[in-house]
């Protein structure tokens, strides 16, 4: 059975060149259950991308394929990966919330000859596992790191951090705990808690009994996000005065009604915020929002999706539509472009994508929505996560 | 010492906000003989129903908290009309499959009608923020959990225990033919106790919605804890959820002050145990 599958695969590959008026993309995510927002956003980006760019490279129609991963289910991906290759033909993987998903699809590239354009999924060692593999979001490292040395300029020395207790989590932690100390900082405690976790009122009374002066922390966005905010509000730290620092997955633009009033002040450090000023956003937020249907539903997902895009069409203008993973991901390897998100550029080492970091505070716009209002900005950051494995 | 405190009133807190949200499937558990997987969808249609009634319709919280228990009840009406009346005295089995079926149903709607993002229900300024307890702050709505726990244990206990209602629903429970035949109207009594337990369920949706937020997949995703709250508890037995509740909240906090990498070790444990000593839980009657 495995050896008809390969030889399926390589024959595909083989001929896959032969029939190349319709290129198709496909693409894998959770676009049902209870990541399905974030589904949804990919579907947002790369529908904005289409609608902004027309679906035809050169001569080419453009087809997605969309394939649904409701939770992170790396066997599923694999098989899912396999059938779009085999039975679709398709010529680019892309999507990919989930790092052991897009993890598990990374063996299949080279036999297929087929490029992973990676629109979410963010453990730095994705990229190392196949030289096929590009990454247009963002890593925990990347977005963590800065906000070590945003703690230090603001007079803070001593951090409690406090994680959800898995891959991202414990790279957050790391990411913050390593530049911190480098930049002279002190850890009083590190606390990694269940996913499941939805009484924080322990974990504050650590946090105040730790003496800490900030507390940095990594929860994964969704309903959680919520429950911490108000616990940090509700267990008197912030009127005692402890900052409380976090990347921008805590206050993702779909949660922030929730969160309201309570998150005012916040501080995050992320690779994009919807509210970011540039006509280059302006154009992706009102394409993207008509694209999703209800605005209040758009988050980051959209632009690592839609940058995605933008990868594969210049994979496929190199390429000339021939199916090519060598060819079409050298030919995006350094390539730098003006994202919504601001200046981009993909490092031609690592695959990865380095962008600008900000450090943003969740504020109300004059809307009366809440934004998360851009501060300062960490210019060209690429991923010391890949350093730090080494 | 001071900390010794402080954590305990987060277990109590904590344990309360447990009953509120559970005391509706141990009712129908226990009394009913209904297992009951579609419980948490009800608490959710009860969250939902309050935050749209407050965000749209613009009414206070308590306003909201009426609505939205009547609304659910409302629906449940039909659920339980055609639905559920199939199931009273079936085997588990067939309960488990058609709530679970609900359940999935009730998601996919809520996820079309609302969308996939949070839904708060907006809390009066008297239960916003922190209230200094001396030696601590705590969040006003956690008092106010605290004393809807106490207030619903009291009534139910009163309601079952004290009533003719409550000897009727006793008396269909243990046996609906004699019941019956001894002139108690026994589909009525299931139908009003099983709108009680809806109720209740949509009202511990509400009052615990500060710690379990509403969104499409509430339903699923604290079905295990509504469930182990009612089998340490012993189903029916409403100081016996009580007593669970308040256990497993004083064990899970403490356990996550002092070691919160080891998750809900402690949590899992102490449920084995209690399962264990006690197979009918803790204040359940023998079957």
């Amino acid at each position: 059975m495995k050896t008809i599958l390969l030889s399926a695969v390589a024959a595909v590959a083989l001929c896959g060149s032969a029939y190349a008026d319709t290129i198709k993309i496909g693409v894998i995510g959770p676009f049902s259950g209870p990541f399905a927002i974030q589904g949804k956003n990919f579907k947002a980006g790369i529908d904005a991308y289409m609608a902004l760019n027309g679906n035809k490279v050169g001569d080419n129609d453009i087809e997605i394929i969309y394939r649904d991963v409701p939770q992170a289910d790396p066997a599923q991906s694999k098989a899912l990966g396999q059938e779009l290759v085999v039975k679709e033909g398709v010529q680019y993987l892309a999507g990919f919330y989930f790092t052991p998903d897009a993890m598990a699809v990374t063996p299949l590239l080279e036999q297929a000859n087929v490029p992973l354009v990676v629109m979410n999924a963010a453990t730095s060692a994705i990229v190392t596992k196949s030289p096929y593999v590009v990454r247009t979001s963002f890593t925990l490292w990347q977005t963590s790191a800065p906000m070590a040395k945003v703690a230090k300029e603001r007079g803070v020395k001593k951090v409690i951090t406090v994680v959800s207790d898995y891959g991202p989590g414990v790279d957050s932690e790391a990411a913050f705990t390593t530049t911190f100390k480098a930049e002279g900082g002190e850890i009083v405690d590190s606390i990694r808690m269940p996913l499941s976790t939805n009484d924080f009122s322990p974990i504050m009374q650590r946090v105040k009994d730790s003496g800490a002066d900030a507390v940095f922390a990594f929860l994964p966005s969704g309903p959680t996000t919520l429950g911490f905010v108000k616990a940090y509000n509700d267990n008197g730290l912030k009127d005692a005065g402890i900052q409380l620092l976090a990347p921008g997955d805590l206050t993702q633009e779909s949660d922030l009604p929730a969160l309201g009033d309570s998150a005012l002040g916040m501080l995050t450090t992320f690779h994009y915020a919807i509210s970011h000023d540039s006509p280059e956003n302006k154009i992706f937020v009102e394409a993207a929002r008509k694209a999703i249907g209800n605005p209040a539903e758009l988050s980051f997902p959209s632009v690592g999706a839609y940058d995605g895009m933008h990868v594969i069409y210049k994979m496929i203008e190199a390429t000339g539509g021939e199916q090519d993973a060598q060819k079409a991901v050298d030919a995006v390897k350094g390539m730098a472009w003006e994202s919504p998100r601001g200046p981009v550029s993909i490092d031609p080492e690592t695959r990865h994508i380095t962008q600008n970091i900000y450090l943003r505070e969740v504020a109300k716009a004059e809307d009366g929505s809440y934004i998360n209002k851009e501060i300062a900005t960490f210019e060209k950051q690429g991923d010391p996560g890949l350093a730090a494995a080494k | 010492m001071q900390t010794v405190f402080s954590v305990g009133t987060d277990a109590l807190a904590y344990g309360m906000v447990l009953f509120v949200i559970s005391i509706g499937l141990s009712v129908t558990m226990g009394l009913m003989r209904v297992v009951n997987l579609a419980h948490g969808a009800f608490a959710m249609i009860g969250g939902y129903i309050a935050s749209y009634a407050a965000h749209m319709l613009g009414f206070g919280y308590a306003v909201a908290i009426l609505l939205a228990v009547a609304g659910t009840i409302l629906i449940s009406i039909p659920i339980e009309r055609f639905l559920f009346r199939r199931i009273y005295g079936a085997p588990e089995l067939t309960q488990v499959l058609m709530t679970i079926g609900i359940t999935f149903c009730v998601i996919g709607i809520a996820n079309y009608v609302f969308g996939p993002t949070l839904k708060t229900i907006p809390l009066p300024d008297m239960l916003r923020g922190p209230v200094d307890l001396g030696y601590r702050s705590i969040a006003a709505h956690k008092l106010f959990a605290i004393a809807c726990g106490v207030v619903v244990a009291g009534a139910l206990w009163f309601l079952i225990d004290r009533t003719a209602f409550g000897v009727k629903l006793r008396a269909s429970v243990d046996n609906a033919a004699m019941a019956g035949s001894l002139g108690v109207r026994t589909r009525i009594v299931y139908a009003v106790s099983s709108a009680v337990a809806v109720g209740l369920a949509a009202f511990g949706g509400i009052v615990g919605a500060e710690l379990l937020p509403i969104e499409p997949y509430y339903a699923l995703r604290y079905m295990v804890t509504f469930l182990v709250v009612v089998s340490v508890g012993g189903a029916g037995s409403i100081p016996g959820a009580l007593l669970a509740c308040l256990v497993l909240g004083a064990i899970d906090t403490t356990g996550r002050y002092l070691v919160p990498e080891y998750g809900e070790f402690f949590f899992y444990l102490a449920v084995i145990t209690i399962v264990c000593l006690f197979p009918n839980g803790l204040l359940g009657r023998k079957r």
